[in-house]
């Protein structure tokens, strides 16, 4: 219980970015909600369009609306220049306001449709004009109902606004995500806390208003409505203080445990010469990348083959130097981004079994698995199986498998060792490999690609100078073997590391 | 009279396949109390909204004080009309004393205390009922105070549509005779759409009967109890007859 209590209240910041998150999506939501219900309440053509549209953004996953504002705002950066942010606030934010424009829309449109006819006879007959009708009447009878679709909204955007982590958003959704990740539940249970009871809260506010609109107590409604900003206005608090700080330097992280630790790894390793920095976790593969290209992300750490497939679309296997040197000269010449170095170990995609099965059957190679695999089911994580890599290796040793399967990343080890999948798609570098007692089948056709971590440094943060220095000591400083024990010390079921001892014990295990 | 208060020069209005009013024309003096009588769909309600444009006529022109309704600010003409209505469509959010001057607010004058202690005398309620919300109200009270509401504006005419459609009779009688004595009172020209035959001819100068959109009869009360009218308007007035004559049996 005191693990419980102590992450909850480590969730400060987040709380506060999350609370803005929201609050400025609902804002956004109503504004836009409310003029475009009195138009449709004007014409049922605009009813039907503004309807069909908000409702058809509700059945996008909320995971994938957020994820496509990322591209759209993209190319949106042709137009008004590479000012425009890609990542974090500004696409949270659209994505959450879109989502939140249905509940209102449709009960403003509502409440505008059930009006007592006779009500609005008589304020025609009286002599009042659109506008008049519209501020006298229609707007005060359906402020019950408009508040009670706010109320829906709230609640539907604070339990989105978890995902807005996903694109580089600080949130309620961190510790959820790095909590999944590593499967340490005391994390996930305490954003969902924090979450859920975020949300209550705004309920029963907005819930306090609305009774004031029904009732027409004006006390009501003012207190709910006071206490409502005072709470987004205790979220501006921390915003301001760190407004001064200009020169923090991101540092993103991929959405799995080696990644949280080595960003860990490279901020202690800069806050120790002086530099204040901040965490972007959980990002997507590819999102990291363009992250960092665009500059929302100052440095992060990537492995060779996945830039090689991913972003050069290259399916042909060099050496491993040849290969380095070709993603340096690539990225200088498309995105800006610069190697810094390799970090000394190699996070690969392998084939891995247990070590009793491969003694069993008398396995060592991929080569050996071909004749085997149409009995076999092999598994993987959601991106594995779509992964240029995974279909080069497949056609090169010609690999049928009875059924294929994906797990999360950590729930596919699990399924190795309780035997619902003979075969999966590893990472050389997980901890769980040693600790599971795992063989990785060796490539003798070399058909996966090297995958090398190197440090990425975006063109602006490659111009300075003391941010360069002060990486320079983890080049070539990490071997294979520090990172699978630090993994497994995160990933293990019994006392789990934060991702911060690990990376201090890390480093300490890597220092010269 | 040489002009008349209100007047309809063939007046027309369809709605899609139906003909609710067929060229309708007359004249009504200033000061009279016209009872506007018809079975459902006869389409008196609508020729009264003619008059304050809640319904366009296709065809024809209405005319308040000589002038052509369609040529009036839609606000200013509606503000010199008082229009008591069937739904009595008082504003629920609003007390009884906001209900009553929302029309003079409209036009941005507001009605000092004194103003709606007098309107609510008017329509013999208690003036401590300002305070109230609608909700707190009997149907009879709520429709007093549609009257009221309608009388701020000290209107030349009042339309009503089937005003005490919604009261109890014993609420009804005395409303309608209260409306009367106003009438008079006030010097205003009344128009009252009704269904009942009894109502017009006890409170209405002159009635009207509508029939399929058009006016098939236009009498004094006492011509139509006379005989006069002809067959549609007499089959109306036979209603309240025969009720009058059994009332009469039973009491031996």
């Amino acid at each position: 219980m005191n693990g419980l209590w102590a992450a909850l209240t480590g969730l400060g910041d987040q709380l506060a970015a999350h609370v803005l998150l929201s609050a400025a999506a609902i804002a956004t939501g109503i504004a836009v909600a409310l003029p475009l219900a009195v138009w449709a309440g004007r014409s049922p053509r605009i009813a039907h369009v503004a309807l069909g549209f908000a409702s058809l953004v509700q059945t996008i996953p909320s995971l994938a609306l957020l994820a496509l504002f990322f591209p759209i705002l993209l190319s949106l950066r042709s137009v008004f220049g590479d000012g425009v942010p890609t990542l974090g606030f500004l696409p949270a934010l659209l994505a959450l306001s879109l989502y939140a424009l249905l509940p209102i829309l449709r009960n403003a449109v509502t409440a505008q449709a059930n009006l007592d006819p006779g009500v609005m006879e008589a304020a025609d007959g009286i002599g009042m004009n659109l506008r008049q009708r519209l501020w006298l009447v229609e707007a005060p009878l359906a402020a019950p109902y408009i508040m009670a679709g706010i109320r829906t909204a709230a609640v539907w955007t604070i339990g989105a606004a978890t995902l807005a982590t996903t694109i580089g958003q600080k949130s309620l959704g961190d510790p959820i995500f790095a909590g999944l990740q590593t499967q340490n539940w005391v994390l996930v249970l305490a954003g969902c806390i924090a979450s859920a009871a975020l949300a209550l809260a705004a309920d029963t506010l907005l819930g306090l208003i609305e009774r004031g609109f029904r009732e027409r107590r004006r006390g009501l409604w003012l207190a709910g409505l006071v206490l409502v900003l005072m709470g987004v206005g205790a979220a501006l608090l921390p915003l301001t203080g760190s407004d001064e700080e200009g020169d923090r330097i991101v540092i993103g992280a991929k959405s799995f445990s080696e990644q949280y630790i080595l960003a860990r790894l490279i901020g202690q390793r800069l806050e120790e010469e002086g530099f204040t920095v901040e965490y972007r976790d959980a990002l997507g593969s590819a999102v990291a990348h363009s992250a960092a290209a665009s500059g929302a992300v100052d440095v992060y750490v990537d492995y060779t083959g996945t830039i090689w497939a991913n972003q050069m679309k290259r399916n042909d296997t060099l050496s491993r130097d040849a290969m380095y040197a070709a993603i340096e000269e690539w990225e200088a010449d498309n995105t800006g981004l610069i190697l810094l170095g390799r970090l000394g170990f190699e996070n690969a995609y392998g084939l891995a079994v247990r070590r009793e099965f491969a003694a069993s059957e008398n396995l060592a190679t991929i080569a050996d698995l071909a004749a085997l695999a149409p009995r076999l089911t092999i598994g993987g994580d959601p991106e594995f199986f779509e992964r240029p890599e995974w279909i080069a290796v497949r056609d090169a040793y010609g690999l049928r498998f009875r059924e294929q399967r994906n797990f999360s990343p950590t729930f596919m080890y699990n399924a190795l060792a309780s035997g619902e999948a003979d075969v999966i798609g590893a990472y050389t570098s997980d901890g769980r490999i040693e600790a599971d007692d795992l063989a990785i089948l060796a490539d003798p056709q070399g058909a996966f690609p090297n995958y090398d971590a190197v440090v990425l440094l975006s063109a602006a943060a490659g111009r300075n100078a003391a941010l360069v220095e002060a990486l320079q000591p983890l080049i070539g400083a990490i071997d294979v073997a520090a990172m699978r024990e630090a993994n497994y010390s995160v990933d293990r079921e019994e006392g789990k590391l934060s991702f911060e001892e690990a990376a201090r014990r890390l480093a300490a295990r890597s220092a010269p | 009279m040489n002009c008349a208060a209100l007047a309809f020069d063939n007046v027309s209005r369809n709605f899609g396949e139906t003909r609710a009013v067929r060229q309708v024309s007359l004249e009504i003096p200033a000061g009279q109390f016209v009872a506007l009588v018809g079975a459902s769909g006869s389409g008196k309600s609508t020729l009264l909204k003619t008059v304050n444009r809640l319904v366009e006529p296709d065809d024809g022109c209405v005319r308040v004080g000589g002038e052509d309704v369609s040529g009036l600010n839609l606000p200013t003409l509606r503000r010199r009309i008082g229009y008591v209505f069937q739904s009595i469509g008082l504003f629920p959010h609003m007390t009884v004393a906001a209900n009553i001057a929302i029309g003079p607010r409209l036009a941005g004058e507001r009605l000092d205390e004194g103003r709606i202690a007098e309107l609510l005398a008017l329509v013999e309620l208690d003036n401590a009922m300002g305070n109230r919300m609608p909700e707190a109200l009997s149907g009879g009270q709520r429709q007093r105070v549609g009257v009221a509401r309608a009388l701020a504006g000290t209107p030349e005419i009042l339309l009503m549509d089937e005003p005490f459609g919604a009261l109890d009779p014993v609420t009804r009688d005395a409303l309608g005779a209260r409306v009367l004595r106003l009438h008079r009172q006030l010097g205003l020209t009344t128009v009252m759409v009704t269904h009942d035959m009894a109502e017009a001819l006890l409170l209405a100068d002159r009635v009207l009967v509508m029939q399929t959109g058009k006016i098939v009869a236009d009498e004094k009360p006492a011509a139509l109890v006379a005989g006069a009218g002809g067959d549609a308007a007499q089959a109306l007035v036979a209603v309240p007859r025969h009720q009058a004559l059994r009332l009469k049996e039973l009491g031996g």
